[in-house]
């Protein structure tokens, strides 16, 4: 239902834009501002920005947008964010949207300790921000009717999916040819004991080609929500 | 639920069994015989055995104690993965609960649902699975025979003692030597393998013998991942490869071991070392079980891999003509999943669910220089047919690649460990 809705929406704002050809009547990205505020409070912990600004916790964050993830000077990232990196995810509006939401969905294993900024207003005012901190403002939209209200949070109803196991043990036959069931980590990432949730969220985000590797988007996009969640179930059994 | 209908198939199968045999009365639990230890018999068996061990009979017949994947191969004869590392036994799928008999299968018989050894045991069967790779097709390649020359012009493309002396024949060829590919006709094991070989045969001479040239004669107009391997080429050994397809001569070779000759399109050349990769067809047991088609292929229902001609008969991998799949190891390993599921359903009453195949296939071109390619499949009422497929794109740059081989190698791992345990 709530789905259907926002398809819609997305595809009138489609041909909303495309008819009136006017950026200038698509609202803002958000208020850059208040994005200010949320930085200090949400961000600033670990990241600088702004003129001056140096790696800390976390790297430092100035000209983001349009940086491939991971390349910034003289950090040392997390293997999983550094992989992302090298498959060509790249900063952009959406997948910093994403991001920000839940850190998981797009890097599973990555180091930023931050659960997520739930509330998609605050999160286009802190993108606002962050794009007057970018090298050529002018070169990202400020506004991108079609993307920006695509919902990236999964519907609780799939997250609520109870997997089933047996099932999921059928299914992962076809996983395994790559994912080791002890868990091994080399070359291809250990699937086993995550948690549930962890799992199902990854298995979306390719399904929706948020993260951008070619073989598992073509794997994810052939499961449904059940299949997702009895794969969750099993490997989350599986070394136990 | 479950439980009274496994109980039901299982009485009403040994009734019959019965009937039909009496003098095996005893033998209670069905039998399958896999023909073929590799990436299609090996794991259909090891499936059998750790989802169906306690309710099934599994017996494999592998001709060699120890496989040797051609997956990686080339990547032996680069430099990169050592011999042993290619080699795996059948100890744990024996200890999975399947009797490993180490013979060459020289008979079937459908009708009395028999395999002859060529020990001379006999071995009764309800279900037979064939998963016997290729055999070369004789007089492909004019000149050239495997029994009489495959020590001179070796084909390399059944890995074991064949890769390592085309990898000898390579390290010691003669300064600015020429090496000559002689390309298999579709259809044939692996798509981009003879390319992937190229590219490591290019990867040995410029470190070892600069000056020396590739020469690749194809009866193919074009071949897997064609752009990649050429920006591959270009790049990494400019000049050195030249690669004659049908329109410049490429299909109509004769090769002459004795003096080292290759003649194209009528014009002789000499050669240093020369690999010829011949036409294929599905391997000899599948012929002698009268299995295959006029190509030489065993035809299969797209939904179960079971045998267009015996429904007691199931045939997997390379051996057979499926529809979309390239013949992969990859592939041969998903469609085992789907044939031992099925087998299992048919002998003990267990769920069989719809059959969904994938494939990928990497390739090294340079050192940390990796590329794929890959299709999810679903079986038609025609055929198995290609759903969704990627490629790598050329271009992409050198942290990419990097990850796409570091992968290779995590598939190898996995695989590996699917298929021998
Ligand atoms: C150079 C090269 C590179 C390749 N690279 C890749 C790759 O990167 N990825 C990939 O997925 N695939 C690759 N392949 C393809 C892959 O090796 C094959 O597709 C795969 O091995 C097919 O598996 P199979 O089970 O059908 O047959 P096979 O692996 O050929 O196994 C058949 C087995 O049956 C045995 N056998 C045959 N007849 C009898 C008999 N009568 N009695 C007893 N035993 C018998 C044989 O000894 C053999 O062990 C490559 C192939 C080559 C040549
Ligand atoms: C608890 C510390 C912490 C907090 C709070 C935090 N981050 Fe991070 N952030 C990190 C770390 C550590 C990394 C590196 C992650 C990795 O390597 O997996 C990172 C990475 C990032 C990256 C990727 C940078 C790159 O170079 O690829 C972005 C973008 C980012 N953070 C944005 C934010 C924003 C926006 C906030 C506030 C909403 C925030 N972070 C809050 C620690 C934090
Ligand atoms: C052909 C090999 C292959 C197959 C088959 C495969 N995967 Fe993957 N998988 C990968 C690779 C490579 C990655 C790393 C992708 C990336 O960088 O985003 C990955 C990543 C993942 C991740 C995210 C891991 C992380 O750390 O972020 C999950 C979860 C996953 N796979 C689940 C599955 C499931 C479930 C299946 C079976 C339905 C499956 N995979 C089949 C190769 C494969």
């Amino acid at each position: 239902m709530r789905k259907a809705v926002s398809r819609i929406w997305t595809a009138f704002a489609i041909l909303a834009a495309g008819a009136l050809a006017a950026p200038a009547s698509a609202e803002l990205i958000g208020d850059a501002q208040r994005g200010a505020t949320l930085f200090e409070r949400q961000c600033k912990a670990c990241h600088q920005i702004g003129e001056g600004a140096i790696n800390r916790v976390g790297p430092q964050l100035n000209r983001i947008f349009g940086r491939r993830a991971a390349t910034g000077a003289d950090f040392t990232y997390s293997k999983s964010m550094a992989r992302m990196g090298a498959d060509g995810l790249t900063w952009t509006l959406e997948t910093l949207d994403v991001y920000i939401e839940n850190p998981k969905a797009l890097v599973s294993g990555t180091r930023m300790n931050y659960r997520g900024m739930a509330d998609d207003q605050s999160r286009s005012d802190l993108l606002a921000f962050l794009r007057t901190l970018s090298d050529n403002p002018q070169n990202i939209p400020e506004a991108e009717p079609t993307a920006r209200m695509t919902d990236h949070d999964l519907d609780p109803a799939i997250l609520s999916i109870k997997g089933d196991p047996e099932y999921g043990e059928y299914l992962s036959s076809e996983c395994v040819t790559c994912h080791q069931p002890d868990g091994t980590d080399q070359g291809i990432p250990a699937i086993t004991m995550w948690p549930e949730e962890d799992f199902v969220i990854a298995m979306h985000a390719y399904k929706r080609k948020f993260r951008p590797h070619p073989v598992m988007q073509m794997m994810a996009s052939r499961l449904s929500d059940e299949e997702i969640a009895a794969l969750a179930a099993y490997f989350a059994t599986l070394g136990q | 639920m479950s439980l009274n209908r496994r109980l039901f198939i299982g009485t009403a199968a040994a009734m019959t069994a019965g009937l039909a045999a009496p003098w095996v009365r005893a033998q209670t639990k069905p039998r399958v015989v896999v023909i073929g230890g590799g990436p299609g018999g090996g794991t259909v068996a090891r499936y059998l055995a750790k989802d169906a061990g306690d309710a099934l009979d599994i017996t494999l017949v592998e001709a060699n104690p120890i496989y040797t994947t051609c997956f990686f191969s080339n990547l032996y004869i680069g430099g990169f993965w050592d011999f042993e590392n290619l080699q795996h036994g059948y100890d744990k799928i024996a200890a999975g609960g399947v009797t490993v008999i180490n013979d060459m299968a020289m008979g079937v018989d459908r009708a009395a649902k028999t395999v002859t050894l060529a020990g001379g045991q006999v071995l009764p069967y309800d279900r037979l699975v064939l998963s016997p790779g290729i055999d070369f097709k004789d007089g492909s390649v004019p000149g050239w025979s495997a029994d009489q020359h495959a020590e001179i012009m070796p084909h390399a493309y059944k890995a074991g003692p064949q890769t390592q002396l085309l990898k000898k024949q390579v390290e010691e060829m003669r300064e600015g030597g020429l090496f000559c590919m002689v390309a298999p006709p579709n259809p044939y094991r692996c798509p981009p393998g003879p390319y992937e070989r190229i590219s490591m045969v290019a990867h040995v001479l410029k470190t070892r013998n600069p000056t020396a040239k590739i020469l690749v004669l194809d009866p193919k107009d074009k071949y897997s991942k064609q752009a990649l391997f050429e920006e591959g080429w270009q790049k990494h050994y400019s000049g050195m490869v030249e690669w004659l397809g049908p329109d410049m001569g490429g299909g109509v070779v004769e090769v002459r071991p004795d003096t080292m000759e290759v003649v194209v399109d009528g014009e002789v050349t000499k050669v240093d070392v020369c690999n010829v990769i011949p036409g294929q067809m599905a391997g000899k047991i599948a012929q002698i079980a009268q299995v295959t088609d006029d190509n030489g292929w065993a035809p299969v229902m797209p939904d179960s891999m079971k045998s267009k001609l015996d429904e007691n008969v199931f045939v997997l991998g390379d051996a057979s003509a499926q529809g979309d799949m390239p013949k992969s190891g990859f592939a041969a390993n998903s469609q085992a999943k789907i044939v031992a599921m099925t087998i299992r359903g048919e002998l003990t009453g267990s769920k069989v669910f719809p059959a969904k195949y994938t494939n990928t296939c990497w390739s090294l071109i340079a050192p940390e220089d990796g590329v794929k390619v890959g299709a999810s499949y679903e079986p038609t009422p025609e055929k198995i047919a290609s759903v969704t497929s990627f490629v790598s794109n050329t271009g992409e740059d050198a942290a990419l690649r990097k990850a796409t081989y570091e992968e290779s190698l995590g598939w190898y791992a996995g695989i590996t460990t699917d298929i021998f345990g």
